[in-house]
């Protein structure tokens, strides 16, 4: 027994790095600008494909060498990624600065509807798959079971982690980090004083998803398979960790997402698999409703 | 956009504009649309990227030479005017639509004699979904609630009355108003503690409501079937069934008033049906608009802070506006699933419900006539241009984002007729 404990702690944890990466594009955006950017989940799903794409040209032009191979599709798909959220903001979000509070959320919506589509017809709506790049795996004997942890599962925590704290050493020690940081705090103040505050929303976008992009090749490369639809749920599940964890806050999005991906695993390793989702979206509800301001985020105050 | 360079136009400018653009959209559309995944290796599109580049460069350059004359200046402005909301009439103004709905009615009650099954088909779906759109136009619309998981009030409709039959024997007319009633219930259920907080989280609430009751549904093989979805029985007048020959003895629809028996009858009922309920439902929501709660519901969406200094209970009068909503959505799926014969969870999924916002959009926050037109327009367009259905979903982004950012308000203006004050009283 406890060894599917244990291996369902060890895929939580995999998983739950995943999500931490995803839900930092939500908490930044909604630290910056107060909106949740419903179209997240589809600049991951558009990252998978991206990583795909990326694995497939290389292949083709004779490169086998994993480290080459993953070093190329992670710089092409953060790049592309990053300028998919560029563009995005730049299309659907920027003009609508000064509209309603809505204007903004069915923007987000009409973006993502514009990706899934977009990706149906250029791609088909059957579901795509990359190869196995990483074969396999490490074993332990535990009690009267065995855990296994492949060395994908590896890479995807040695890399989920260098990306966090890579980010958060810009977040924290940086000029870009600190405009950042003051554009979240008080936006008025911080162009008051000099910052050009449309170019730090700009920068938030490009950070998110280049989060998402690393994301997309991590998760593309452990379950090899995706379709146009997988932003949806993921995009869904990251934002729970985002709340989870306390939205606006960085450190909040990661531990929301590790333990959101830890609890949906021994969910569905415990008690039912098919609703795995059904838990982790009424887990969402229940913390919203018994701490909305997450665990380490501060409670809201509205301002006039 | 400075005062000095009004006349001249910069074509140079443009040709920046327009070659940026054209390197963006590059790195953009270049690896999806042009590298097509087929196992792992892959098929070459050269061609289609470079017609969305061309496309866009010159969007972009004719967009960026119009937007330096005086009239692009002048829509430019335009859109970066915030709170141009509700116009205003003159207290005595007659609404032109008093012609329109008698005659608007006239027409409803000769139609189902002239049609053909497959119109009065779709005349029926554009009535369901006006009424969708009616109910999230209360949510959405009058309170500014985002509801992105309306869908799920419209499956509980749905599978109330397939699952209302298949266990307890209930009939069209009982599931009616318990379904409007099982809806809002849950409706109340589900927002009371998530209106309590800052407004958008009930979107992200509402969407992961709306997956949960789809994956119930489609997860839950002994009770509801399953993807392969349950029968729904035929509606009844008074009892007298509508088939040709009625089961157990009875007298079907059309012996008993000496009528031929015609096939469509059944389509011909709902459709009444449904046309009354949507009368109803208009009417209701007209007069709710001019109910202190109806004021109240607006008052909300344009300032929260402020309603709740002056003393409103801006949870109760959110959660009167989402309730009606969900409620209005079980009535409609009341008609959908008898109107079928049949439902399964694949029509009710997320774009389903974005459907429904595209119509409130579309439609306008809060225009009753926009939501109607609207309702009908991306229902009926579909079936008439079915080679595009699979850009449908496209569209509907592209329109959503447009109408934000050109008219965030709808197409149709939202006017209210002023007051004066009578005489004798107190100013």
């Amino acid at each position: 027994m406890d060894g599917i404990f244990l291996q369902q702690m060890i895929n939580g944890l995999t998983l739950g790095s995943v999500y931490g990466l995803i839900a930092i594009g939500y908490t930044m955006v909604y630290g910056i600008i107060g909106m949740i950017n419903f179209a997240h989940g589809e600049v991951y799903m558009i990252s998978a494909y991206l990583a795909a794409i990326s694995l497939a040209l290389l292949a083709y032009f004779g490169i086998e060498s994993f480290p080459l191979l993953i070093l190329g599709t992670l710089i092409f798909t953060i790049v592309v990624t990053a300028v998919y959220g560029w563009t995005i903001e730049r299309i659907a979000y920027k003009p609508l600065r000064n509209s309603t509070r809505l204007a903004p959320l069915i923007s987000a919506i009409g973006i993502s509807l514009i990706l899934q589509n977009y990706a149906q017809i250029s791609q088909g709506a059957q579901q795509q798959g990359v190869p196995t790049l990483l074969e396999g795996a490490w074993r332990m004997e535990v009690g009267n079971g065995f855990v296994q942890i492949t060395y994908t599962k590896i890479f995807i925590l040695v890399a989920a982690f260098v990306g966090m704290a890579f980010l958060t050493y810009v977040i924290k020690f940086t000029k870009l980090g600190r405009m950042c940081r003051a554009t979240q705090q008080d936006r008025k103040m911080a162009s008051i004083l000099g910052i050009n505050t449309d170019r730090v929303i700009s920068y938030v976008f490009i950070i998110g998803a280049a989060m998402a992009a690393l994301a997309g090749v991590l998760i593309t490369m452990n379950y090899g398979t995706f379709d146009f639809y997988a932003g949806f749920v993921i995009g869904i599940k990251a934002f729970t960790a985002a709340v989870l964890g306390g939205i606006g806050s960085l450190p909040g999005a990661m531990l929301g997402g590790i333990i959101l991906g830890i609890a949906e695993s021994q969910f569905s390793g415990l008690v039912n698999s098919d609703y795995k989702d059904v838990f982790s979206f009424s887990l969402l509800v229940l913390i919203l409703i018994f701490r909305p301001q997450g665990l380490l985020g501060r409670p809201l105050v509205a301002k006039v | 956009m400075s005062a000095a360079n009004n006349n001249t136009i910069d074509i140079k400018k443009s040709f920046v504009d327009a070659i940026l653009a054209g390197l963006i959209s590059l790195i953009v559309f270049g690896p999806i649309v042009g590298v097509v995944l087929q196992g792992y290796s892959f098929n070459m599109e050269p061609m289609r990227v470079a017609w969305l580049v061309g496309i866009v460069m010159v969007g972009r350059f004719f967009l960026s030479l119009f937007l330096q004359t005086e009239k692009g200046l002048s829509v430019l402005q335009g859109f970066e005017r915030p709170g141009s909301g509700v116009h205003v009439l003159p207290p005595d103004y007659k609404s032109r639509l008093r012609w329109v709905i008698p005659l608007v009615i006239v027409l409803a009650i000769i139609f189902p004699f002239m049609a053909n099954k497959y119109v009065l088909t779709v005349v029926i779906l554009g009535l369901i979904y006006v009424l969708l759109g009616l109910g999230l136009n209360i949510v959405v619309g009058l309170a500014g609630l985002l509801d992105l998981g309306y869908v799920a009030f419209y499956a509980i409709g749905a599978y109330g009355m397939a699952l209302g039959y298949h266990y307890l024997g209930l009939g069209f007319w009982t599931v009616l108003p318990l379904a409007a009633v099982a809806a809002g219930l849950a409706g109340c259920i589900l927002g009371f503690p998530v209106l309590r907080m800052h407004g958008d989280y009930l979107a992200i609430v509402t969407l992961g409501f709306g997956e949960i009751i789809r994956l119930i549904l489609n997860n839950w093989l002994s009770f509801t079937g399953g993807p392969n979805g349950m029968p729904v029985p035929s509606p009844t007048f008074m009892g007298l069934e509508f088939g040709r020959r009625a089961k157990e003895g009875g007298v079907p629809f059309h012996e008993f008033f000496g009528l031929d028996y015609n096939p469509d009858l059944k389509f011909i009922f709902i459709y009444t049906v449904l046309f009354l309920v949507v009368l109803a439902v208009l009417y209701i929501k007209h007069r709710l608009t001019r109910m202190p709660v109806g004021r109240a519901w607006e008052a909300l969406r344009e300032d929260e802070i402020a309603c709740r200094a002056m003393g409103l209970n801006h949870v109760l009068v959110k959660l009167s506006a989402f309730t009606l909503g969900a409620s209005t959505a079980g009535l409609a799926g009341v008609f959908f699933a008898s109107y079928q014969g049949f439902v399964n969870p694949s029509s009710f999924t997320f774009f389903e419900s974005a459907l429904i916002l595209a119509i409130v959009v579309l439609g306008g926050m809060g225009s009753t006539v926009g939501v109607v037109i609207a309702a009908f327009v991306l229902t009926v367009a579909p079936e008439l241009l079915r080679s595009f259905s699979e850009y449908r979903v496209l569209l509907f982004g592209i329109l959503m984002v447009l109408m934000m950012i050109w008219r965030p308000r709808g197409l149709i203006r939202i006017s209210r007729t002023g007051v004066t004050p009578r005489k004798g009283v107190a100013p």
